[in-house]
């Protein structure tokens, strides 16, 4: 039988921690960028795109991301497609993601206040110069402190790639308990790993938080 | 031909008729004050004349640009016609002077530097040209308000249009902005106020419009109205501020 | 050759399906009740600066808001035995959902009690009320009313992080749809018929929720 050092245990899982990290990353920034798309179609003027836009976001916040795997995962090995669990759980990631920042954002914009937009209006600005000039510089503001706060959610729904098997931190964490027969010791070192990516992000959010208040209140 | 026409307004709010056919005209230059309890449809008028509320019936024509219910340029009338509000409305994330240049750089495309330099003059109509680069927070109420009235001056509007602009504001600070409209008023500017500033529509006004229920009930000459009340709601209104 | 697809699994396994939403509603609302009872008596230590609870509080939000609820759920069920505590799946998973729930309604309960004006209590203060009078009527009342929508959403967030306990073998509607797929191999089927079942589950009991709000913590009375 094989003996397992506290080196070794530490080792692979800064192996798997690394994984976790690029996909939390990957997933943060193409999620962004479709949240982005999704948050024009969800304050467009016309009625479509809002429309579709709301369904899409309440799908994803409407059911678990584990499912979300599932049946992206299936469906696709179902049209033919063999996706290796890093794509699955990238995709999944990145659609789930978007959705919420999107509706984070959409909070943001609803949020500046009736009158910016009429001051704008009575400039004889038109919607779209009154959105750029006047609604997304101040939503932008505001939408720093959520979004760093949502960074943290990110992190931690890469946990469920493990499930499809995405040799993350979980996936590693489970494998060397399996191997070691610790898994206390284990899953301790998992959760401060991932107390270390996550709490550094949590706090900065709180303090933009506390800042932007300040100021507001001033 | 006067400067501002509106012919048989109409707007409603759900079941709730506010403007129940609105006629009013001004003249260029003159200055016109709205007065009436809350709820009689004052405010209304003066956003609907500035496209911020639609009409549901009638016709709103500025110096010859025309807005149908629902239909017509608005930007072409907003142009013509400036808004400062009661609640200032300046946009925090820009300076003084930002404030002021937006627009015209936007919509009329003036160059940066001919922004700027219509900031400057129009921010020193208002007394605040060494304000340009401050920003709202860093203002108060009144020189908010007067950073907002010279944001709108630089659009060079045929007429401005004043909702309750002293309301939000603390007592002592009210006379500076009231400086600045009657400036305004002596250089020809057409203004049209709501306002709760009886003594200031008494001075400064050459027409007084009396707003009751959504009608146009009595309007005039402000000297002649207040000494002689053509109506019992009028009588009673003025009776009632003092 | 073209795919057929069938839902017929349903009816056959409709009583798994039932005892799986069941279970999951269970892990919800138990999850939600005492965890939220917890995330109280935090809110109030946070605010009152109670020591040591106050600081013990700030440890446990931090380092439950911070990890993963998968980890969590492993940390107890796998982790806990070896410290000799030893638990049923099912009281892993009810365990862990409470203590997830706590942390952040912890939170959340607080920002609204801190968000009461000052004159508010100046005013009951000057109407002679008692120090306890004053939080219950002045300070959580309100809050409670003013954080019940995030304090929902965070509720149907937790009934969706809860299908991940089927990877401890919790009963719950996630492990019914693992058990079903791999009987019938409808994988595709099963878990997009799962994923639907969730979608209306967290629908209706956002609903619900709404509805307690409404009539129970603003208090205006029945239609």
């Amino acid at each position: 039988m094989m003996t397992f050092t506290l080196w070794d245990i530490v080792r692979n899982l800064l192996l798997g921690g690394a994984l976790t990290l690029l996909l939390s990353m990957v997933a943060f920034v193409l999620g962004g960028l479709a949240a982005l798309a999704l948050l024009f179609a969800r304050i467009a003027k016309h009625r479509p795109p809002r429309g579709l836009a709301q369904i899409y976001i309440e799908i994803f916040q409407g059911t678990p991301l584990l499912l979300q795997l599932f049946t992206l995962f299936f469906g696709l090995s179902l049209l033919g497609l063999d996706v290796p669990a890093w794509l699955a759980a990238g995709v999944g990631l990145m659609l789930f993601s978007s959705a919420y920042l999107a509706e984070i954002w959409r909070g943001c914009v609803e949020s500046v206040p009736r009158g910016q937009w009429e001051a704008g209006a009575s400039l004889a600005l038109t919607y779209r110069e009154q959105m750029r000039h006047v609604i997304l510089p101040q939503a932008m503001r505001m939408a720093i402190a959520p979004t760093v706060g949502f960074a943290v959610q990110v992190v931690k729904g890469t946990a469920v790639t493990s499930i499809i098997g995405f040799a993350e931190l979980t996936k590693t964490g489970s494998m060397i308990a399996n191997a070691t027969y610790q898994p206390f010791l284990v899953y301790g070192l998992v959760a401060i790993g991932y107390f270390l990516l996550c709490y550094p992000l949590s706090w900065y959010a709180q303090r933009l938080e506390r800042r932007l208040y300040a100021t507001r209140t001033n | 031909m006067p400067l501002v026409r509106t012919n048989r307004l109409h707007k409603h709010f759900g079941k709730n008729h506010v403007l129940k056919g609105i006629n009013l005209e001004v003249e260029e230059g003159e200055v016109v004050a709205i007065v009436g309890r809350s709820g009689s449809g004052k405010s209304t008028l003066l956003r609907a004349l500035n496209g911020l509320e639609t009409i549901d019936d009638g016709t709103i024509e500025v110096d010859g640009t025309a807005l149908v219910a629902e239909q017509g340029d608005l930007r072409a009338l907003r142009q013509k016609v400036g808004m400062v509000f009661q609640q200032f409305n300046l946009f925090p994330h820009l300076s003084a002077g930002q404030n002021v240049m937006l627009a015209p750089q936007i919509v009329k495309d003036t160059s940066k530097e001919e922004a700027e330099v219509i900031a400057r003059s129009t921010l020193a109509r208002v007394g605040l040209e060494h304000k340009f680069d401050a920003f709202p927070d860093q203002l108060s109420g009144g020189q908010q308000q007067r950073v907002a009235i010279a944001r709108a001056l630089a659009m060079s509007p045929k007429v401005l249009l004043c909702d309750e602009i002293t309301s939000a504001l603390d007592p002592e600070l009210v006379n500076e902005v009231l400086m600045v409209v009657r400036q305004l008023a002596s250089e020809g500017m057409t203004l049209i106020m709501v306002t709760h500033e009886m003594r200031f529509a008494r001075e400064v006004g050459n027409k007084l419009v009396f707003m009751y229920e959504g009608r146009i009930h009595e309007s005039g000459d402000p000297q002649t109205m207040f000494a002689n009340p053509a109506t019992p709601e009028f009588a009673n209104f003025i009776s009632s501020l003092d | 050759m073209t795919y057929q697809f069938d839902f017929s699994f349903i009816y056959e396994y409709r009583a798994m399906l039932a005892h799986g939403i069941a279970y999951t509603v269970y892990l919800t609302l138990v999850g939600g009740t005492v965890g939220t009872l917890i995330g109280t008596v935090g809110a109030i230590c946070r605010t009152w600066d109670i020591k040591p609870f106050a600081g013990l509080y700030q440890c446990y939000v931090e380092l439950f808001r911070n990890t993963p609820f998968l980890v969590q759920l492993f940390l107890i069920f796998f982790g806990l035995p070896s410290l000799g505590i030893r638990m049923s799946e099912g009281q892993a998973a009810i365990l862990a959902i409470i203590l997830n729930v706590g942390a952040y309604s912890t939170e959340i309960i607080r920002a609204g009690l801190q968000a009461t004006p000052k004159g508010q209590i100046e005013a009951a203060q000057s109407l002679a009320f008692t120090r306890w009078q004053i939080f219950f009527y002045v300070m959580l009342r309100p809050a409670l009313r003013k954080v019940w929508p995030a304090l929902s959403s965070q509720i149907v967030i937790s009934m969706l992080g809860s299908a991940v306990c089927s990877q401890i073998s919790a009963e719950e509607l996630t492990f019914v749809a693992n058990f079903i797929q791999s009987r019938n191999f409808r994988a595709f089927e099963t878990y997009f018929l799962t994923t639907a079942i969730y979608f209306a589950m967290a629908f209706l009991i956002r609903q619900s929720l709404n509805l307690i709000g409404r009539y129970a913590i603003v208090r205006r009375p029945l239609p």
